[in-house]
């Protein structure tokens, strides 16, 4: 069954673009990624689904039920982390998490006990006592304190150092492997590219591509750099080879299609060293933006 | 109705309620306490309000009071009551929802499992629970100060009691006009301007409506709607304007209930 199903959802506020004919679906159980630079539409989609926004035309489900009619009900097993972390100033940590906890059948102390420690956060101090990166973890424990069933995380790593992210991430998969869906935006690539099984990328609004992180690293292009005599920028003139630079005697390309036409082409060169590898995400990514 | 969100707006506005209450005790207090002095020289308090020019005397709703009886003493007293209350009433309207929108912590409290119609009507209950308070507050003061300085003189408690149970009435009126404001404006920063704004321009249409005479643009204003000399002077209320005032506060409530459900909440940055 997906969990999130969205079909040609356009949000405008006013005139201005939100998102444009947006669809995609998250299954059951995976790490959705879904990146986009800044003002593609991201935090728009998850506003919507969370229904904090209206939309223009289109439909969305989320545990196969509407999310415009049963928002109420679908929250209820829902976590979300925005990117930008505001909560009561002059509550308590523990008030606040306890506040938050209100809103939720179970019982979630022991459970917030237990993410407090892992996240190393002082439940005693007051939030408005509270650095940028300690917000943050308070919103991840708000954010899984009630044991959510999906997790929206809207840029989450901003404001962690990088020992809290590592920390961060294997909360994440370790919420995962118990059967957690995960709704991951970002525009860092890296971040995507290590923890989600499947990505969508979004771009002034509308969806590029939705596919299979291997598959859009595999399909596409293979990142070759060749050493040796005898060759300049004209020997790779092959079809399917883009971004061909040459530096001291090494050729880099990217290339697409048929690997044995390259493989030929290199039989009959002297050469020294080769590396064919994966392009990163990262690359692969400013393809989409080209 | 959610009974953790009526906890915690109730709570958030404990110290305001404390501070409105306190300082209304004491108008009424402090204020009729001159009362005695004041009637045992009533012949010439008159003497002295001949004085003053009567556009004066008439935006203070003094033109027509007998300031010597405690009902007219205390009708100039309620209207002053009346000024502090409108600007609570519209602090709690204008904030209601505003508040929680311009600190960014909406998203935390809308992404939680409780419709907008149980947010609303939660934080509608606390804002007029802390109103409750403060009504309360009043209708005390007022007693006490009547038992501690009316001198043995007669009271009209018929008017008294009718310009007391008008509060709610009033507090309802700025508190969902103040929340339909809020909601239709674009992005309220500050509330204090809104609600001092609010308060200050409905009495001052009042009080200028009573220099020009007739004009019909008193009639939209509470003060004037609920006027504390009619009811001294009538014992009753004005009944069509009394429904008027009520007929607005139930257009707004209603109009603030159509626009929150569909109101997108704006992200931070």
């Amino acid at each position: 069954m997906s969990i999130i199903e969205v079909n040609n959802l356009t949000k405008y506020y006013g005139k201005s673009r939100g998102i444009v004919d947006v669809s995609f679906n998250v299954e059951e159980g995976e790490i959705f990624g879904f990146i986009g630079p800044n003002g593609a539409g991201k935090s728009t989609t998850i506003r919507l689904l969370l229904s904090l926004i209206h939309p223009t035309s289109g439909s969305m489900q989320i545990f196969g039920k509407n999310v415009v009619d049963n928002g109420p009900e679908i929250r209820r097993d829902i976590g979300y982390l925005p990117s930008e972390v505001f909560y009561y100033e002059g509550m308590k940590v523990i008030d606040l998490l306890k506040y938050s906890a209100s809103f939720y059948a179970r019982d979630c102390t022991t459970r917030m006990q237990e993410l407090s420690e892992i996240m190393e956060l002082d439940m005693n101090r007051r939030i408005s006592d509270l650095s940028y990166g300690n917000k943050k973890k308070v919103g991840i424990v708000q954010g899984l304190l009630h044991s959510p069933k999906l997790l929206f995380l809207d840029e989450p790593t901003a404001g962690l150092d990088p020992l809290m992210q590592r920390k961060f991430f294997d909360l994440i998969r370790k919420e995962n492997k118990n059967g957690v869906t995960v709704f991951f935006s970002s525009h860092i690539l890296g971040e995507v590219q290590r923890l989600c099984n499947r990505v969508g990328i979004i771009r002034e609004g509308r969806i590029v591509e939705t596919s299979d992180i291997r598959t859009l690293q595999q399909n596409n292009y293979k990142k070759i750099h060749v050493t040796g005599s005898g060759m300049d920028s004209s020997t790779f003139k092959l079809p399917g080879v883009t971004n061909l630079t040459s530096e001291n005697g090494t050729q880099h390309f990217f290339f697409k299609g048929d690997i044995n036409v390259v493989l030929q082409k290199l039989y009959g060169l002297q050469v020294s060293d080769v590396t064919i590898e994966e392009p990163t995400l990262e690359e692969i990514f400013m393809h989409y933006y080209e | 109705m959610n009974i953790n969100i009526f906890r915690y707006e109730f709570r958030a506005r404990r110290k305001s309620v404390l501070i409105w209450g306190g300082s209304l005790a004491a108008l009424i207090l402090l204020f009729f306490s001159i009362f005695p002095g004041f009637a045992g020289q009533a012949a010439l308090v008159d003497e002295l309000m001949k004085k003053f020019p009567p556009a004066l005397l008439e935006a203070f709703g003094m033109s027509r009071l007998n300031m010597a009886s405690v009902t007219g003493f205390y009708s100039i007293i309620f209207l002053f009551a009346q000024i502090c209350l409108a600007i609570q009433a519209g602090n709690y309207g204008f904030g209601l929802v505003s508040i929680e929108e311009a600190e960014w912590t909406a998203d935390f409290l809308l992404t939680k499992p409780a419709s907008r119609v149980q947010i609303l009507t939660s934080k509608l209950l606390a804002a007029f629970a802390s109103l409750t308070l403060t009504n309360l507050v009043i209708w005390i003061s007022t007693f006490l100060a009547i038992a501690l300085f009316s001198d043995g003189r007669e009271v009209d408690m018929n008017a008294v009691i009718l310009m007391l149970l008008s509060v709610m009435i009033f507090q309802l009126f700025f508190l969902c006009v103040g929340l339909v404001i809020s909601l239709i404006v674009k992005r309220i920063r500050s509330v204090t301007p809104y609600s001092l704004g609010l308060g200050f321009g409905a009495y001052i249409l009042s009080a200028f409506s009573g220099i020009f005479g007739d004009v019909a643009l008193e009639y939209i204003t509470p003060f004037k709607q609920i006027d504390p000399a009619y009811i001294a002077e009538h014992g009753s209320f004005n009944t069509p304007l009394l429904l008027l005032n009520i007929g607005i506060t139930v257009i707004s409530l209603a109009a603030s209930y159509w626009l929150y459900l569909r109101r997108d909440i704006k992200a931070a940055v």
